[in-house]
């Protein structure tokens, strides 16, 4: 569980990122919106948020018509408008741009319009439903399986969500850095899906747990994620070598407060980031980023490389770990310099090795695919790692199975899984509509 | 240099910026103020015997995110002691020689009252007298105000009446909530007068509040009408303006000083250009403080510098011939919409502006196949749904979207527009937010000018006016 004192030390070290809107700076925010025609904005959201829509109603002071907007066509409107790279979604695709002028700030309206909703009482209305009998099980309580089951209860079907996790919410919960949200957003967005009707159990699925699935639910959607973080080649034994995910869940759930001194994270994504300048908030003096290319080819956003370098972020470019070892208590990071060449490949350049001691190494290398799971569903097909699925319904090659999120694209955003999981829940409510039919008929 | 100075009426000020009689004029010592920020000339806050005021007296409609587009007061006349004013009145004129103070008068509708009143303001040294005949609340339920300025022959008898006992130049402030505002000019021209002010407020009602139900301005839980002016009133201003100074019934068109919105240097110049002398300002002082008149002043001359004008009476009343009546209009004058493709946002506000509320000629059609020719029928509009597909791209895996056609802008989301259909009714580009991206351009017809007067000449279909007189 949360640490309470831990949490609130946490708000301190992580304040928001983008401070919320007061009413009255969201009203005049709101009126520079030009309310386009079919927006772009609209277009470029994975979810396809009605922005003019939203944004208009909260001009007009009907926030809980904004709210309720946003909720229609994104379950996770709340940690959506915190969590999304926006700078590459709505407001990349705001025509504000070819004006010369800054976008309308989509995100911070989004979340004013939800937090008001929510701080006010609000709840995800309820469609005029009728009971169905066919039950859904969705693997995983991350925003895939979240955004899949509401809708799916939304129809009327009964849905429960599995998860080893204590906590549901997925990377939601866990994995996001605090300073754009944090677990209690997280947690009372799964209470809104929970106050649907969904029912959510905390249980490892092995193969025993998937033939009792099969025998007691119609459809299983798979939002299971990714697995464990790939490895660094460590030599011998060492307590100093910490994943990123799990050092973001650890201070996210109170186990560390602080970092040491010296932190060098491996690996230049999103997620390397969040994890170094995690590391900076929590007291390390030195947080430096290892990549093996140049910056240009970072996978992280622009914008997260800017805020990094903001909380005061060291790089190293073109240098790639060769070994880790502990000795004494200190880290040493053997390294060596190395180039791009016009293949694409990378090349050492000689005599270049060289060590860099530190106090805690963060690889950030990205996430293996969660293979020993979905490798038990019987027919349902990976590819390279990923899930294979008709992209319009969702549908596993086994017809039963639908899956969505980053065990099918590989790890994207949150809102690309709350896409994948409600085009998934319109796939299953359209197979068993049919089911019945043809039974009816 | 351009010459501000102003004669009006034989009333002379370094500048025809004058502040209405209002808030703002209330007493010396703001006068003063406003004179030392630039002002020319002030109308004193009407001088009558002192009422009593309530609280709250005003209120304001805001407009997209922008505070009083639209403000309403139900504050009476000057709530100070005549003596007082006057008093003051002596001390201004003593300080400020080159200044215009125009005392604003409202007294009960006896001769002797007015005779004394003006009498008064007079001897205290006012350059000329404003007859307040446009308060259009509270005044006007004890029979003053704009119950005489809808009146015109309460109008002219009083004005008749001033114009016995004054040595100044008089001046009659009109009021807009009349049917028609010629007519109470017409009566003051008859009287005698020396010029006009107009508008005043207008009558209004500008909020209710949504939890209590009480409009607003609030007084213990209950309002009244007030009058309307600011930024929204300056299109029925300079229309009144208008019809005043194109009327020849009962002599020539009296100077005319313009009120209504008045807050910068250009809506100074559009009164001016539909004849004004002088213009009077109150809302935007309310708001921003005397200062704002700094730019009126130096917009003003640059402007005039610009254009060539050495004195405002060189442009003043340039406008008035461009203004007719709809029957003399060109018909064979016939302009198109044009889009700039280079400057095209792809808000595609033009559209449906032109869809919904025009003629539905702005197509999206530049990708999809042109749609020419009158539109029949047509398909719901484009809308997203959870099956539209779109994901977040990562730079890095993601190839770049490919962009269609030459322009910032993708080519899809450039509007077209279809002449044949096009009626340049200039809708779409008043909607476009960006300058000068639609421009509406001249397509020659080929025909002489001809105005439905000319081409509905002895033709069945003859104006009732015409059936009237017969």
């Amino acid at each position: 569980m949360l640490n309470a004192s831990g949490t609130n030390k946490l708000e301190e070290k992580f304040p928001d990122l983008h401070p919320a809107f007061d009413s009255r700076q969201a009203t005049v925010e709101a009126h520079r919106c030009l309310n386009c025609f079919d927006a772009p904005c609209m277009g470029a959201c994975p979810t396809h948020i009605d922005v003019p829509r939203f944004i208009k109603k909260i001009s007009s002071g009907n926030v809980t018509g904004s709210a309720r907007a946003i909720l229609e066509a994104n379950v996770l409107g709340a940690s959506c408008s915190r969590v999304c790279p926006v700078e590459v979604l709505c407001e990349g695709a705001c025509v504000m741009h070819g004006r010369g002028e800054k976008a309308i700030e989509i995100g911070r309206l989004q979340r004013f319009a939800m937090e008001s909703y929510y701080d006010g009482g609000g709840t995800i209305p309820l469609r005029n439903r009728a009971e169905q009998r066919q039950r859904i099980a969705c693997i995983g309580a991350g925003p895939a399986s979240l955004a899949c089951a509401a809708e799916l209860r939304q129809q009327g079907f009964g849905v429960t969500i599995f998860d080893r996790r204590a906590l549901p919410g997925g990377l939601n919960t866990y994995g996001v850095a605090e300073y754009k949200l944090r677990p209690s957003d997280s947690l009372r967005e799964v209470e809104m899906v929970r106050g649907l009707g969904v029912s959510f159990v905390e249980q490892e699925i092995d193969a025993a747990a998937l033939d009792a699935m099969e025998r007691d639910f119609d459809a299983v959607f798979l939002g299971v994620g990714l697995g464990e973080m790939n490895r660094l080649k460590v030599e011998g034994a060492t307590k100093r070598v910490v994943d990123a995910l799990k050092f973001i869940a650890s201070y996210k759930t109170g186990s560390i407060t602080r970092a040491p001194e010296r932190v060098v994270v491996v690996g230049a994504g999103n997620t390397a980031i969040d994890a170094a300048c995690a590391a900076k908030r929590l007291g390390a003096e030195t947080s430096t980023i290892v990549y093996r290319r140049r910056q240009e080819h970072m996978s992280a956003f622009a914008f997260e490389y800017d805020h990094a370098l903001h909380e005061g972020v060291g790089f190293l470019w073109e240098t790639a770990p060769a070994a880790v070892r502990e000795i004494d208590g200190v880290v040493e990071l053997g390294c060596v310099k190395v180039t791009t060449g016009p293949d694409g490949g990378l090349r050492e350049l000689p005599d270049s090795r060289f060590t860099i001691e530190c106090d805690l190494v963060i690889p950030a290398i990205g996430q293996s695919p969660l293979l020993e799971l979905v490798e038990q569903v019987r027919g349902v097909t990976i590819d390279r790692g990923h899930v294979l699925i008709d992209r319009a319904t969702g549908q596993t090659s086994n017809p039963r199975y639908f899956a969505g999120g980053d065990c099918v694209n590989g790890g994207r955003e949150v809102v690309d899984a709350v896409a994948d999981g409600k085009r998934a829940a319109l796939g299953i409510a359209a197979m068993l509509g049919e089911r019945t039919e043809a039974r009816i008929g | 240099m351009a010459d501000l100075t102003t004669n009006f009426a034989g009333i002379r000020s370094p500048n025809p910026f004058w502040l209405a009689s209002a808030p703002p004029t209330n007493c010396g010592e703001q006068i003063m103020r406003a004179f030392d920020a630039g002002w020319g000339g002030a109308v004193w806050k009407t001088i009558g015997e002192p009422i009593v005021n309530v609280s709250s007296r005003y209120s304001s409609v805001d407009w997209s995110g922008q505070r009083m587009m639209g403000f309403n007061n139900i504050e009476l006349i000057s709530d100070r002691p005549i003596e007082v004013n006057l008093r003051e009145i002596v001390e201004v004129k003593k300080r400020y020689p080159q200044h215009a103070v125009i005392a604003s008068l409202m007294v009960e509708s006896k001769r002797e009252a007015w005779h004394e009143i003006v009498k008064r303001a007079e001897g205290a040294g006012a350059d000329g007298l404003e007859l307040n005949f446009g308060c259009p609340h509270g005044m006007s339920e004890r029979g003053m105000g704009s119950a005489v300025g809808q009146v015109p022959e309460y109008a002219q008898m009083i004005t008749e009446w001033v114009k016995e006992a004054a040595h100044t130049p008089v001046l009659v402030k009109l009021t807009p909530n009349i049917t028609d505002i010629r007519t109470v000019a017409r009566a003051a021209k008859r009287a005698g007068a020396d010029g006009l002010s107009a508008i005043n407020t207008i009558n209004s009602i500008t909020a209710i509040d949504l939890d209590s139900f009480e409009p607003r301005p609030n007084v213990d839980g209950k309002s009244s009408h007030g009058g309307y002016c600011g930024p929204a009133v300056k299109p029925i201003a300079l229309n009144m303006v208008q019809q005043v100074n194109c009327d020849t019934q009962d002599g020539p068109p009296l100077p005319m000083s313009g009120i209504g919105g008045v807050g910068t240097w250009q809506d100074a110049v559009e009164f001016m250009l539909l004849g004004c002398g002088t213009v009077q300002v109150c809302t935007a002082a309310m708001h921003f403080g005397y200062r704002i008149v700094e730019d009126m002043i130096d917009g003003l001359a640059n402007w005039m510098d610009e254009k060539g004008f050495a004195t405002l009476d060189e442009f003043r009343g340039l406008s008035l011939p461009r203004v007719t009546e709809w029957q003399h209009l060109n018909l064979n004058y016939k302009i198109v919409a044009q889009i700039n493709e280079a400057l095209c946002i792809g808000c595609e506000l033009c559209h449906i502006a032109c869809w919904d509320g025009a003629h539905q000629c702005i197509h999206v059609d530049r990708v999809s196949g042109p749609v020419d020719g009158h539109v029949e029928m047509h398909a719901k509009p484009h809308t997203y749904g959870a099956e539209t597909i779109a994901v977040t791209r990562i730079p890095k895996l993601d190839p770049p979207k490919p962009h269609t056609g030459p322009y910032k802008t993708p080519l899809e989301r450039i509007p077209r527009v279809d002449e044949t259909e096009c009626v340049g009714c200039n809708l779409c580009s008043l909607v476009c937010p960006v300058d000068r991206c639609i421009t509406m351009v001249e397509r020659p017809t080929g025909l002489p000018p001809e105005s439905w007067a000319e081409r509905s000449r002895g033709a069945e279909c003859a104006p009732p006016t015409a059936a009237l007189k017969r």
